[in-house]
Formats: structure tokens, C-alpha cells, sequence
């Protein structure tokens, strides 16, 4: 807006105000009509919807699939969208800080005098766009399930293993099934498609010491297992155990033994 | 004393006080009292100055065409008011105590605290309220353009507040201490550790150490209940003062020339 446009619009807009009507009480009851509005939302949501409380947390076994607060869901599903390692910080960091600094920057760059939404084509279409785009992210988010099974067949050389050490898989299957792993990795048809890299065949692509390492110090955004290996030892060899044998030959020979 | 001479309010003819008709009786006990109040009021006045304030914020005129999608400003405020007051309350009962007593102080305030349950659900929908309202609200400064000149320093301001909205949910959703909390905030807290450069430093700061922790509870709680609500009154009272300096705007389509066309119409 140059100086000419600047003064035309304060002029216009003094004559405009000069037309209106004072804030207390017109303003005023508009904003209280909608406050008692907002209020009664409120409680209503309260009533019906209440304030339940999960379990107890837990940081050894994790029994939750981490889910944040619904209006979160858009910047969770931007990890999933993204899917190759090397893009993750981009999603986690970079397109909501750029985002955040387009937003902040807002009135810098776009400095047109124009007001009428019809006449500002450009910006409604941004506008626009990113609505949608954020309200199906934030559907995506709500519409994955959290999953806590695990659905792959036992192999047949799992099964022809002496009993300990078929309990020890099942048992690691449990565990994994209930840590959460699910809401960031795929094994077989369970589980969501990243952000974290496929599991079905981990096995073949990294050793059980390599995925012991890995669960004890991953790679960010996954929670570490380390408190686990010295508090539940059990529990943790069960889990090695069971990725350490996903090597993505399950399909063949699935019931065979069961 | 001297008498404090200031203008009348635009009072809408119906609510302006009536003249004292002839025959009415000089004072009435009523009269009496609104006289005290009257005086209190001048004392304060005569001290503070703060009807001109008062007077300046609350007699300003409001343009013409204003509509209902401009009450959403003041109901994301009431809505931050019901969290602030929901919040003291929860405040009384609730323990950031990692080892099992904020798990427990919160099953405390569901189970057996008068209207505990209904509280901590107002407090916990009523952010779900305010993030939708703070959302509105942008979208409704968005599309009528009133981000633009003169009020582009008030659109910052806002999109700080929106930040502040989020923040103050993120530090609010751990303190339950349930599973739920604990792993989407260990999650969050992990995912704001892959920043570049200020990232892990984030991270840490947040965690208070290396390790989630006791420390990284009461760290969230304190940031929950002071840090952010502090930022967030302050930054409101910013808001409102510019909004109030700056005027509300009119609505986009309205135009200053066809207006005082009508108003020589009517004439």
C-alpha cells in the first residue's frame, strides 16, 4: 500500500466507524450472547463427554500407542506423509517452522490495499488450501486406528523351535504388539505405513544386535527401550527375539505348524 | 473536592436515566446509596483516572455491519478466562509429582473432589474450545483481510498467541501422567529434538536433562501455570489495546461512499 492508499482507506474507514454504533452495549451483547454460547459448550462437552483418566503411565511397558491431542493430528500425519529418514526433520521441523514464519510474515507480503475476499484471488486459494490440506491431515490422524495386534502368522521354523523358545516369540510378538510400535511401523497388514520403516522383513536387513542397538537408542521421534533391557531383561530379549525373526518369509509357510 | 466534569456516554436512549419528576420526594434511602456509590467511584477516580481508560475503551464506536463472526475474538478470551479459573481450581488439588502423585491427584480430583470430574472436564474440553475458537477467529482476520495496514503488528501479536495456545496444550496434555500423556509426550518431545541446530538443546531444556524425568513433570507444570498463561494475559491485553486504538474493522465489502449515500437518503 503506498501513502495515497494508506489515507484513502483510514479515511474511508473513520467515516465508516463515525456511522456505528458504540462498543458497550451493542458490541458488547453480541459478545456476551457468544460467551454464554462458548460456555455452555463447554459444560455440555464436559457432561457428556467427561474427563476420563487412562492408565497409569508406565515407561517400561507400554501398553498406548501414542496419540496426541486431536489438534495435533495434522503435524503428526505430516510424518507419515513424508516418509524417507533423511525428510524427517524437514517434517518435523521444517514445514511447521516455515509455515509458522509464512503465517507470522502474513501482512509483509501481502500489502495490496485490497480487502474484498472475491477480489484477492491468490490469497483465498492459499487460504483455502491450507484449510483442506490441514483438515485432511487432522481426518487421516483421526481415522487411523491404534492398533495392538499383530496378525502374521508364526513361521514354520518358529514352530519346529522347543517350546521356551516358541513362548519367548509369542511373548515378543505381545510386547511389540503393545508397545506402540504399530503406530509408526508396519509388520505384515498391521500397523501404520511410517513414519517408521517397515518391519515385516527387518530381520534380513539388520541383525538382532544391530536392532537391540536400535531400540535402545533410536532414532528420533521413537521412544527408547533402554530403561526396559535392565528392569523387564525378559521382556527385552523377548521383543529382540521376535523382530529378529520377521524376515518377511511368513506368508509361505504360515500354517504349517499351527 | 472538585466536581470531576466529563462527557456523557452514548447511552442508548431507553437505558438514560430519567430526570426526577416535580413531585417526587428529594432522597430516598436508594438515592442515598447510589450517592455513596457515586462517591467511592469519584474517590477512586480522582486518584486512578481510569474512567477516561474505561470510558475510551467501552464508548468507542464499533463500525457499521458488523457481524457475528466478530464476537469470536472475545469468546476465544472468555474461553482462556474458563481455562484460567478452571486451571486455579485443578491447580488446588493437583501434585506434578512424577513418581505416582500427580496420577494419583488427578484420579483424586475425578473420584472423590465435589464436581472434581466435571471441572477437570470443563478445563480439558475447554482447550478443544479455545483452539477451535483461536482457528475461527484467524480464519475470520484471514478472509475479511484485516491482517492488512493498519493493523499488521496486531496480526503478529495474534499468530504469537496462537503459538502460546498450542504450546500450553502441549505442556497440559503430560500432566495427567497417563499413558496416553506420557508416550504422545515423550513422542513430541523426541520429535522436537530432530530440529536443526536448537533441536536438541529444545529437547533437553524440556526434558530437564538427557533422561524424562521427575524433573521433566514439574518442568511442564510450572511452564503450564506460570511461563505461558503469564505470556499469553499479557499478550492479550496487547491485542485488545490495539484493537481498541486501531478500531474494529469494517467489513470488507462495506464501502465509506455508498454509506453516506443512505445517509443522505434518509435525510
Amino acid at each position: 500500500m503506498n501513502r495515497q492508499q494508506k489515507e484513502q482507506y483510514l479515511r474511508e474507514y473513520s467515516t465508516l466507524k463515525a456511522q456505528g454504533k458504540p462498543f458497550f452495549p451493542y458490541a458488547v451483547a453480541k459478545d456476551g450472547a457468544m460467551a454464554c454460547v462458548v460456555m455452555l459448550a463447554i459444560i455440555l462437552m464436559s457432561i457428556i463427554l467427561g474427563a476420563e483418566l487412562g492408565p497409569k503411565a508406565d515407561p517400561t511397558t507400554t501398553t498406548y500407542t501414542p496419540r496426541p491431542e486431536w489438534y495435533f493430528f495434522f503435524l503428526f500425519e505430516l510424518l507419515r506423509v513424508i516418509k524417507p529418514p533423511e525428510l524427517v526433520p524437514l517434517a518435523t521441523i521444517g514445514v511447521p517452522t516455515i509455515a509458522m514464519i509464512l503465517l507470522f510474515l502474513l501482512p509483509f507480503y501481502d500489502r495490496g490495499p485490497e480487502r474484498r475476499p472475491e477480489r484477492r484471488p491468490v490469497a483465498m486459494i492459499a487460504g483455502i488450501f491450507t484449510i483442506a490440506a490441514m483438515g485432511y491431515l487432522t481426518y487421516l490422524g483421526a481415522s487411523a486406528g491404534s492398533p495392538t495386534t499383530i496378525e502374521a502368522p508364526t513361521p514354520a521354523r518358529i514352530a519346529a523351535l522347543p517350546a521356551d523358545q516358541r513362548q519367548m516369540y509369542e511373548q515378543g510378538k505381545q510386547v511389540v504388539a503393545q508397545s506402540g510400535c504399530l503406530a509408526c511401523h508396519k509388520i505384515g497388514e498391521n500397523g501404520n505405513d511410517g513414519p517408521g520403516p517397515h518391519l515385516t522383513d527387518i530381520a534380513s536387513r539388520l541383525p538382532a544386535q544391530g536392532i537391540e542397538r536400535t531400540l535402545i537408542n533410536p532414532t528420533a521421534p521413537m521412544p527408547s527401550f533402554k530403561k526396559l533391557q535392565p528392569e523387564q531383561p525378559e521382556t527385552f530379549r523377548a521383543m529382540v527375539m521376535f523382530l529378529g525373526e520377521l524376515k518377511g518369509d511368513e506368508e509361505g509357510g504360515g500354517s504349517e505348524g499351527g | 473536592m472538585p466536581k470531576l466534569k466529563v462527557p456523557a456516554p452514548p447511552i442508548p436512549e431507553p437505558l438514560k436515566p430519567r430526570p426526577r419528576r416535580p413531585g417526587a420526594p428529594k432522597q430516598k434511602p436508594l438515592d442515598a446509596a447510589a450517592d455513596a456509590g457515586a462517591h467511592v467511584v469519584d474517590w477512586v477516580d480522582e486518584r486512578t483516572s481510569l474512567s477516561g481508560g474505561l470510558r475510551w475503551m467501552m464508548f468507542r464506536k464499533v463500525p457499521k455491519g458488523t457481524n457475528w463472526f466478530y464476537t469470536l475474538g472475545s469468546a476465544t478470551m472468555f474461553a482462556f478466562l474458563s481455562q484460567a479459573v478452571t486451571g486455579v481450581f485443578l491447580a488446588m488439588y493437583y501434585r506434578p509429582d512424577a513418581a505416582g502423585g500427580a496420577y494419583e491427584s488427578v484420579r483424586h480430583i475425578n473420584d472423590d473432589v465435589f464436581l472434581g470430574e466435571f471441572v477437570h472436564g470443563m478445563h480439558k474440553w475447554g482447550s478443544s474450545v479455545m483452539v477451535i475458537l483461536v482457528f475461527l477467529h484467524m480464519a475470520r482476520t484471514f478472509f475479511f483481510g484485516a491482517y492488512k495496514y493498519p493493523r499488521e503488528l496486531n496480526w503478529v501479536i495474534g499468530v504469537a498467541l496462537l503459538i502460546l495456545t498450542m504450546a500450553m496444550s502441549f505442556t497440559g496434555y503430560l500432566l495427567p501422567f497417563d499413558q496416553r500423556s506420557y508416550w504422545a509426550t515423550i513422542v513430541g518431545v523426541n520429535i522436537n529434538g530432530t530440529g536443526p541446530l536448537v533441536g536438541p538443546y529444545l529437547s533437553d531444556f524440556l526434558r530437564g536433562g538427557a533422561e524424562f524425568g521427575a524433573t521433566t513433570l514439574s518442568r511442564f507444570y510450572a511452564i503450564h501455570m506460570m511461563l505461558i498463561p503469564g505470556a499469553i494475559g499479557a499478550l492479550i491485553g496487547a491485542h485488545l489495546y490495539l484493537v481498541a486504538k486501531l478500531g474494529t474493522t469494517a467489513p470488507p465489502w462495506l464501502k465509506a461512499e455508498t454509506a453516506e449515500e443512505l445517509r443522505e437518503e434518509r435525510a
